[in-house]
């Protein structure tokens, strides 16, 4: 490693938010607002609830836009805004604070702009259910949580956020409370998160200790002078984090399992929101990141193994949204991989993760499309033939499926082919590892994306028996695919030609180091990546273009292995669940038996006591006056005893 | 023969104390010359609006110092003592005077009328109400202003009797279960002559004592005992033997074990109004009356007295935690309640110093008013005999009226000291001198006992809010505007002083400082 512990090549600093940009507060009070409203009114707003859902993410995205724009103008399109004093005790302040950069201002963009499209879609989605208006509350509750982590100027406002998705994506996994996968999956979510939560937490509690501030600028300007193994650590906590909200190695078990909620929840966790808020801290934090070489190996090393295992796991299953959560998980590997790869690559991961929102959202909305003709059947191989059915979710779902697999020109082909170039520029094997393992990743995702798509579209029917007339959903929910659909066409070469460049004024992202040089030309890079790529798509199209058994069969071992989510499910039960369990039931013995018992001795004594006590409360008159005078007798001995020395 | 020379009196000075003397005599002329319907609607304005002036006088008087007649020491803690049993007769007299919750209000106008006869069942149904309630708690009033202003223990005698006298008497008034009414009465009465006979005892053991001083003549008034304790050539048998007396005549009044014994009877059998009065008022005198004696007279003893007074104070804090717990009828577990906050109190008399003082000051005040509240609901919680005092006939009343559940709900929360509640401040404020004076096994055994009570009290709230009401469960009557006045001042104080203490701390620990 020669990396040089890069120091930050300036001090950051925020300018004042003023004029318009002051009022960037309302990004998150809109939806807040709106979730409250749609919370407190209860039934009274049944009927129009989805509709002041939509519309408060439509007005968060217009001012964002505004806002984005208005940063164009200011010189170093960074403005904070401190509204209140938020924790003020002792040494610590936090700030009750937003920063809106760059890097914030395209995470807005994307959360409120995809975010719209999803409510939209949702509107029609959830036509049947009849708690409609609650589900659009949580929509705007995690919309307004997921602006607030990206908005906030330190540490413990991004913690605010964080656990308000945390909360937020809890409420809308187990939306179908009554299923109980549903509620399983809320769970598991929710404590898989946590671990990464308490990570996050102990890294904001080391700042406070080592650096004595959590404000972005501060902490950022600080960084320099801690001890390389205080940097390692926090960089480690951070990461871990990372790893929950973004579904990555080895917190990735619960994404897949998110697909139990309602199918908008699962586009708007994996497209738009949640599983992003991984990228973005690291990317926020990337002065942390950069200054120690062995924490960006640990983090490029976490994306390439993520990115492989979701590109396995993703080969193996038959249900479609599970196909796409695994794709996620991979995805965001890469994202992962980028941001570990530092310098230039921190804004590459950030365009992958646009150009990811908007395909991912639309395979999504598209998967919920087809089971919303197809009775709600998700399991791919009782689709087939569906291109003639349902026209618009085809065309749409194809562009999302040549954008994932990074075709050109189909925005993944900008996002992802840099990704895979900049890791080929490591030092030494290190390039032929991880590029290497992109490049493999990228085989792998063409493959298993073209099975998806084939399997669902083309082929044979192979319909359960009770559907007939699969139909094409109605509007609502096809314009929001379309508008993706066409984002999955063309904001791939858009994003990769702008926002790289945007983005260099946000803190530590604009100081790139001087390149290694590639182990291959890029030429090379491109043939290779591009070849895998229709290699996987061709072998998928063929292998799968006339269906495939409609029951599962048996498998080699490496097939078994994914189908079981390589056993990470496995490992993980017996490692923490296991172990966990016996823990837990031996404290519960413990505070039964031990804790208890001495409570409920003490407390049953307390009783028995008193019970008998209350005899000496006689209601006579005498035996009152017996026990005053015996008092009396007692304190006036007491005194005496006291004054002759014989007590105290 | 020599001519006696009168001394000076500040008349502003003893201005409360004359001016409820005042309202007391006029009172009586009201109930003599006043025709019988309009007794009531003149007693109470009368006695409220002298409460109110008497209570401006305090106020007026706020930075006196002085020991007028040689007798009423006028000083910070008789101010603000002074101020406290003002400011609580004043809700305690509204509860007095409620007459809409029951016909007639809690009092029964013909009490020789023979107990359960069927006259007096005709006048619990139908008659007016006694208009000697008012005079009489008037007296009581001005009692115990003299009792926490004597600066010498014959005066101190005086007012105490002058105060238990008329409480005695309107024991017996309950318009209903007047049996036990009028048992309790008697109890208190036999009790406190008993324990008065103990002070007065105490008290001739003390001149005794005090005749030891050689060059300065013997006496009783506070500084003389002070300096008696320093220099008296008496032997000091008699010095802690009437110590001990005096203390036990005070102890009984302010219910400490085991001089407790009357205080479950009593609080059971008095009418409630009158209960939540002496809860109050009684506490404040009685404990305004110790400050005083060990913090002036019997001071120079602290080291002597303070551990056997501290065993007092563990013996009622553990009574009163432990009979609460199996008692089944609200007002007998209030009453052990009461005890054990004598018992918290105590901690506070014995902490040295001036907080412990404002501490104990501060207690009562806020104590007051969350018992107040606490009998007024009491009050409310009724049937068709009167008041529904067995703890089984609370069940569910959650359910039934969830404001007044909520609101005993919540004073039940202050006296187990949750915080937010003065409960909590208070208890805070007796312990905290405490331990900074090194009596650390009373806190201990303060919060041990509070622990203990917190079951009791959280007994009634599960009691209420998670059994489902039966067919006996009563329902919650309507209060007058003075019982509801009552009852908003009592909760508004316990929220007020939970959450802002500071400026009823700052004003007892400005009045902590004797004359001496």
């Amino acid at each position: 490693m020669t990396y040089a512990q890069a120091a930050p090549a300036e001090t950051v600093s925020y300018a004042t938010a003023d004029g318009l940009l002051s009022s960037v507060w309302l990004l998150v009070a809109i939806p807040l607002v709106s979730a409250t409203i749609l919370l407190l009114l209860g039934r009274r707003a049944d009927r129009w609830g989805h509709w002041l859902g939509v519309a408060a993410v439509g007005a968060a995205f217009l001012l964002g836009l505004s806002y984005f724009l208005g940063l164009r103008g200011l010189e170093n399109r960074s403005v904070q805004l401190s509204l209140w004093d938020f924790i003020a005790v002792g040494g610590l302040h936090v700030d009750f604070g937003l920063l809106f950069d760059p890097l914030a201002g395209v995470f807005v963009l994307l959360i409120t702009g995809v975010g719209f499209l999803i409510h939209l879609y949702a509107v029609e989605y959830m036509a049947h259910d009849e708690r409609r208006r609650l589900f659009f509350a949580y929509f705007n509750l995690f919309i307004a949580a997921m602006l607030l982590l990206v908005l906030g100027n330190n540490y413990v406002m991004l913690y605010f956020g964080w656990e308000g998705v945390g909360l937020a994506s809890y409420l809308l996994i187990s939306f179908w409370y009554t299923k109980p996968a549903a509620a399983t999956a809320g769970k598991k979510a929710f404590l898989m998160n946590r671990v990464g939560d308490a990570g996050l937490a102990i890294a904001i509690f080391i700042m406070f200790a080592t650096l004595g501030t959590t404000q972005y600028d501060e902490v950022f300007n600080g960084i320099g002078a801690l001890a390389g193994g205080t940097v390692l650590v926090l960089g480690l906590l951070l990461l871990l984090g990372a790893a929950g909200k973004s579904g990555q190695f080895p917190l990735q078990a619960w994404l897949p399992d998110a697909m139990e909620g309602p199918t908008p929840v699962s586009a708007l966790i994996h497209a738009a929101t949640m599983v992003t808020a991984g990228v973005y801290l690291i990317a926020r934090s990337n002065i942390i990141f950069s200054a120690n070489a062995t924490l960006q190996l640990v983090v490029v090393s976490v994306g390439a193994l993520t990115l492989l295992i979701g590109a396995i796991i993703g080969c193996a299953k038959d249900d479609i949204k599970r196909v796409l959560a695994w794709s996620t998980v991979s995805q965001i590997g890469y994202m992962f991989l980028g941001v570990g790869l530092g310098g230039a690559a921190y804004a590459l991961a950030i365009v992958h993760l646009l150009a990811h929102g908007f395909f991912k959202a639309n395979m999504f909305l598209g998967a919920g499309s087809v089971m919303h003709g197809m009775k709600d059947q998700v399991d791919i191989r009782r689709f087939g033939g569906l291109s003639k059915y349902m026209k618009i979710t085809w065309i749409t779902f194809g562009a999302g499926w040549l954008a994932i697999i990074g075709m050109f020109p189909f925005s993944g082909y900008f996002s992802k082919e840099p990704i895979i170039a900049a890791a080929f520029e490591r030092e030494g094997w290190t390039a032929w590892l991880f590029g290497g393992a992109a490049v493999l990743g990228a085989a792998l995702t063409a493959f298993y994306m073209t099975r998806l798509f084939v399997l669902t579209f083309h082929g044979p029917k192979r319909w359960t028996e009770d559907i007939e007339h699969p139909h094409e959903s109605p509007p609502l929910m096809t314009i929001p695919l379309v508008l993706l659909g066409i984002g999955s066409l063309g904001a791939g070469w858009l994003l990769a030609t702008s926002v790289p460049d945007w983005l260099t004024t946000t803190a530590g992202l604009g100081t790139a180091e001087a390149h290694h040089d590639a182990v291959l030309p890029h030429w090379a890079i491109v043939v290779l990546s591009l070849g895998v790529t229709v290699l996987g798509a061709v072998l998928g199209w063929f292998l799968f273009r006339n269906g495939t058994a409609t029951s599962p069969q048996p498998a080699g071992v490496l097939v078994t292995a994914a189908r079981k989510n390589l056993y990470t499910d496995a490992v993980n039960e017996a490692v923490f669940e296991k172990p966990g369990i016996f823990l837990t039931r031996a404290l519960v013995y413990l505070d039964n038996r031990g804790i208890d018992g001495l409570i409920n001795g003490l407390a049953a004594g307390v009783g028995g006591g008193s019970g008998r006590l209350r005899r000496l409360q006689t209601g006579f008159v005498r035996s009152y006056a017996t026990s005053i005078l015996t008092g009396a007798l007692l304190v006036v001995a007491a005194f005496l005893a006291v004054q002759a020395g014989w007590l105290a | 023969m020599t001519e006696l020379e009168l001394p000076p009196i500040d008349y502003a000075a003893i201005a409360p104390i004359l001016i409820m003397l005042v309202a007391a005599v006029v009172g009586v002329l009201v109930e003599a010359f006043v025709p019988r319907r309009l007794r009531h609607p003149v007693q109470l304005p009368l006695a409220v609006l002298a409460v109110l002036a008497a209570l401006t006088m305090v106020v007026v008087n706020a930075d006196k110092r002085v020991i007028t007649i040689g007798v009423i020491a006028v000083d910070g803690p008789t101010l603000f003592l002074q101020g406290s049993i003002l400011a609580l007769s004043a809700v305690a007299l509204l509860l007095l005077g409620e007459r809409v919750v029951e016909r007639g209000g809690a009092f029964v106008a013909q009490a020789a009328v023979t107990a359960d006869s069927p006259e007096d069942r005709q006048q619990a149904e139908n008659a007016g109400g006694a208009g000697e309630v008012y005079p009489l708690t008037t007296f009581a009033i001005a009692g115990m202003l003299i009792f926490v202003s004597a600066n010498d223990l014959l005066t101190m005698f005086i007012a105490l009797e002058v105060f238990s006298l008329p409480l005695y008497l309107l024991c017996a008034l309950a318009r209903r279960r007047r049996l036990l009414s009028q048992e309790a009465a008697m109890k208190y009465f036999l009790l406190g002559a008993y324990a008065s006979a103990f002070f007065l005892f105490g008290l001739a053991l003390i001149y005794g004592f005090t005749a030891g001083l050689g060059d300065r003549q013997a006496g009783v008034d506070f500084a003389t005992v002070n300096a008696a304790v320093a220099n008296s050539t008496a032997s000091p048998v008699l010095l802690f033997a009437g110590m001990a007396l005096v203390a036990i005549g005070l102890l009984f009044k302010a219910a400490a074990a085991p001089f407790h014994v009357w205080t479950p009877d009593v609080y059971q059998g008095a009418p409630t109004p009158l209960t939540g009065f002496m809860a109050a008022c009684t506490k404040v005198a009685a404990f305004g009356a110790l400050l005083r004696v060990f913090h002036v007279a019997f001071e120079g003893a602290r080291w002597d007295f303070t551990p056997v007074l501290g065993a007092v104070a563990v013996l009622t804090m553990l009574v009163g935690a432990l009979f609460a717990v199996t008692q089944t009828d609200i007002k007998r577990l209030l009453a052990y309640s009461s005890i054990a906050n004598a018992g918290y109190l105590l901690v506070g008399v014995l902490a040295p110093g001036s907080e412990g003082l404002s501490g104990t000051m501060f207690y009562l005040v806020a104590y007051g008013f969350t018992v107040l509240a606490a009998f007024a609901v009491v009050t409310l919680v009724r049937d068709a005999d009167g008041e529904a005092t067995h703890l089984s006939r609370w069940a569910g009343l959650g359910r039934r009226s969830p404001v007044y559940a909520s609101v005993f709900t919540f004073v039940l929360l202050a006296f187990a000291g949750i915080p937010m509640t003065s409960g909590f401040t208070s208890k805070f404020a007796v312990f905290g001198p405490a331990l900074d004076g090194g009596q650390v096994w009373l806190v201990i055994a303060g919060v041990l006992t509070s622990m203990v009570l917190a079951f009791p009290y959280l007994r009634v709230v599960v009691l209420m809010w998670l059994s489902e009401p039966g067919d006996s469960t009563p329902t919650v009557a309507v209060p007058g505007a003075l019982t509801s006045a009552a009852l908003v001042i009592g909760v508004l104080a316990t929220l007020v002083l939970g959450v802002a203490p500071a400026p009823l701390l700052d004003l007892a620990s400005s009045a902590a400082d004797f004359v001496r």
